[in-house]
């Protein structure tokens, strides 16, 4: 299967210090992707590189074989979604102006809008009524619920998520988890996710990229990871993150 | 149909009147030159002008830098000033000359008004009976008389050393004493000279007399009128009627009046004593109307400003929120813009801009930048990195983005800045009265010039309450300006 996104190279230096060493990395369609590692280990940077937000150092970033640069960054950026950690959704606009800004702006059909609205509300599990709501007056599982319906609006080719569950608390985050893989699946959406807890790359993704010191230690599924580790570290990191059921 | 026939009468009379040529009589900051000015703009008014009286808009070189440049027709000057600061000439100049050289810059003077205001000595009068004295070298019998004289006057080029020298007057006791002060001292008999000035309105009040100057010393304070040539004739001609007409005891009482009753328009009215031909009380508008003017004017220079500093000022804060060399001169130099004190501005823009409401707007434009560009910009760097990033992330255009996303959630900022500037400009505003521009500052500094606190009220009360009200009236706005989520943030 012809690869969505790919790093050839790539890197991130931030005043001499290397955040990202020459990496490469394919990303393939409609599979889920775990970036995971320790703080600091350069899984952030390499989303960031992929959504622009970020320009490598050094070697290029692609979308279906293009390079990311200053002229089709816009376009690109309209084909990916985007959400993170406390959903970033702007404060000043209701629910549904965060979720109809991109389509407004870009003066889509609003019926079928309207339509992929309420399908959205239906598969984030998001109360109709919520979307009147401001920002602040959202829990913070409403607030992910309706920055990933902002995501996905448009029907991005990939959907790019940064630790978007961390700040949620561990009942409506296990609920979320279980919701996110029946959409992911239900839309056979390509998923490029950020996360340091391994039991929730493990649970959502296909193939898990652990990092280290801006490196990629192992890229493989999680039976790779556990059975096969690459180095010490890998099975030192799976260890660390001990289930309940073991204490 | 008689009916309509009035009302066509009454139309055309209506367009007849409004048809009068308006002509603008300016006046110096201090008492006998409104008086003068509003004898000027009564005269005026009966040949069928429309009359301004733009009052105590400065110096001077104001109201020099105002007739040449056509924001004023006519106003009071003394040929001593003339020749001195205007034509800065160090020779003797006739009246001839005078003309000569002011038709250069198309101005003309008039005939002389009559009277010389001048530096002057005076003495209590039953005194100066008693002893004989009538002129200044009447002084050399008397050398131990108590003399009092202002500090300028003792310091003066032509104060007392060349003075007493051209007199040869060898006064035993000679000593520096405050103006008002020195009044009261003569008159309880501490002082038995001062200096003066030949028409200053106290003379009057204490019983004074002038003593003559006979051997010439002091230089010649004529007073006339200043015209622009291209004035219309008729009202050259009319303000050309004045000349003659004014006596140094007609202006010491017009002077007297006008301080007593801080009513220039009554005191010119004394002029005009035993002439019928109009009501004094009718050309003096009422406190209220007064105020409801200079109030207009105000909104009007804080208003424009305001706008300007809006258009400028948000672009300029957005520019200023991006790091780099150019944010740092931008805040610098509206900073620095800041600091200069608003006299000092003032100055500055006169030279190059004149005197007219434009320059006041200019200066106010500028000192209401600062706020303006720093609370934008500190706005949306305020903005979280996070926030900011998904705003990009999501592929809008960098202006789009802007509009949508990032303005709005700076906007409680960025009112906030406009509002102090707002409050600052109505305050700041008072100070365009030193240049002729109008406002709530033409009373206050009109009564800081004559000592008159109930004046000074006229402009500072409504000031006060103006900058309240726009303090409201601003956080009013905000319920409507500023997004309702961001509202609800605040509030939670």
């Amino acid at each position: 299967m012809a690869a969505i996104i790919e790093l050839r190279g790539a890197s991130k230096t931030f005043d001499d210090t290397p955040a990202l060493h020459p990496t490469d990395l394919t990303f393939e369609r409609s599979r889920t992707t775990a970036l995971i590692g320790p703080s600091g280990c350069g899984k952030s940077t390499l989303l960031r590189l992929i959504v622009g937000l970020l320009s490598p150092s050094a070697g290029d970033v692609l979308f279906e074989g293009e390079r990311l640069s200053d002229d089709n960054l816009l376009q690109i950026r309209r084909r990916m979604g985007y959400v993170i950690q406390d959903g970033g959704l702007f404060p000043h606009l209701s629910a549904r102006q965060n979720v109809m800004l991109m389509p407004n702006h870009l003066h889509l059909d609003s019926a079928e809008m309207k339509q992929r609205l309420g399908e959205l509300c239906e598969l984030t599990h998001l109360p109709e009524d919520a979307l009147e709501r401001y920002p602040v007056e959202l829990s913070g599982g409403q607030r992910q619920r309706v920055s990933l319906m902002r995501a996905l609006m448009l029907k991005p080719d990939v959907l790019l998520l940064d630790e978007p569950l961390a700040a949620l608390d561990p009942l409506v985050r296990t609920s979320l988890q279980t919701q996110l893989k029946e959409i992911f699946q239900r839309l056979r959406q390509t998923v490029i996710m950020v996360t340091h807890d391994m039991a929730e790359a493990a649970y959502l993704a296909d193939t898990i990229v652990l990092l280290d010191s801006g490196r990629i230690v192992q890229s493989g599924s999680f039976q790779d990871l556990r059975e096969r580790p690459a180095a010490p570290f890998v099975s030192e990191f799976i260890s660390a993150q001990r289930a309940l059921v073991q204490i | 149909m008689i009916r309509l026939l009035l009302l066509t009468a009454l139309l055309v009379l209506s367009c007849e009147l409004h048809a009068a040529q308006t002509v603008v009589v300016g006046s110096k900051k201090f008492t006998e030159s409104y008086v003068l000015a509003e004898i000027a703009k009564r005269k005026l008014t009966q040949s069928g002008f429309d009359v301004v009286h733009k009052q105590g808009m400065g110096g001077t070189i104001i109201l020099w830098q105002a007739i040449k440049g056509g924001d004023i027709d006519f106003y009071p000057e003394y040929t001593g000033t003339i020749v001195e600061e205007i034509l800065k000439s160090r020779a003797k100049l006739t009246s001839a000359d005078m003309r000569r050289e002011l038709r250069r810059f198309k101005i003309g003077m008039t005939e002389e008004l009559g009277f010389n205001n001048t530096y002057a000595l005076v003495m209590r009068r039953e005194q100066a009976k008693k002893l004989g004295i009538e002129s200044i070298s009447d002084l050399r019998k008397h050398p131990d008389l108590q003399v009092g004289l202002t500090h300028e006057f003792l310091n003066r080029q032509d104060g007392w050393g060349p003075l007493s020298r051209r007199y040869n007057l060898h006064m035993a006791n000679v000593r520096g004493v405050e103006h008002t002060i020195g009044y009261s001292a003569l008159a309880n008999g501490s002082l038995d000279v001062k200096d003066a000035y030949s028409t200053d309105a106290k003379i009057a009040e204490y019983n004074l007399i002038v003593l003559k100057d006979d051997l010439g010393f002091f230089p010649q304070y004529k007073a006339v009128f200043l015209y622009r040539l291209s004035a219309p004739e008729k009202a050259i001609q009319t303000v050309e009627s004045l000349s003659g007409t004014i006596s140094e005891e007609k202006m010491i009482q017009l002077n007297a009046e006008a301080e007593r009753t801080k009513n220039y328009a009554r005191a010119a009215g004394l002029y005009f004593a035993g002439d019928h031909t109009g009501n004094v009380a009718d050309l003096q508008p009422s406190v209220a109307s007064q105020i409801g003017h200079w109030t207009l004017q105000h909104l009007r220079l804080v208003g424009i400003s305001l706008i300007l500093a809006v258009i400028a000022g948000i672009p300029l804060g957005i520019a200023a929120s991006r790091p780099g060399p150019l944010s740092q001169t931008i805040l610098g130099v509206t900073g620095v813009v800041q600091t200069i004190p608003s006299l000092a501005l003032l100055a500055v823009l006169v030279p190059l801009m004149g005197i007219k409401p434009q320059t006041a707007i200019l200066a106010l434009f500028l000192y209401s930048l600062l706020p303006i560009v720093r609370n934008t910009a500190s706005g949306l760097q305020d903005i979280p990195t996070p926030l900011r990033e998904s705003a990009s992330a999501l592929g809008l255009e960098p202006l789009a983005c802007l509009r949508k996303v990032l303005l709005p959630m700076a906007s409680r900022s960025i009112l906030a800045g406009i509002k102090t500037s707002a409050v600052i400009n109505v305050g700041t505003a008072t100070l365009a009265a030193l240049i002729g521009a109008g406002g709530l500052g033409t009373p206050i500094i009109s009564g800081l010039d004559l000592a008159d606190a109930g004046l000074i009220m006229q402009g500072a009360l409504p000031a006060a309450a103006l900058a309240l009200i726009v303090q409201w009236a601003f956080d009013f706005c905000d319920r409507y300006l500023i997004p309702k989520g961001l509202r609800l943030q605040r509030a939670i």
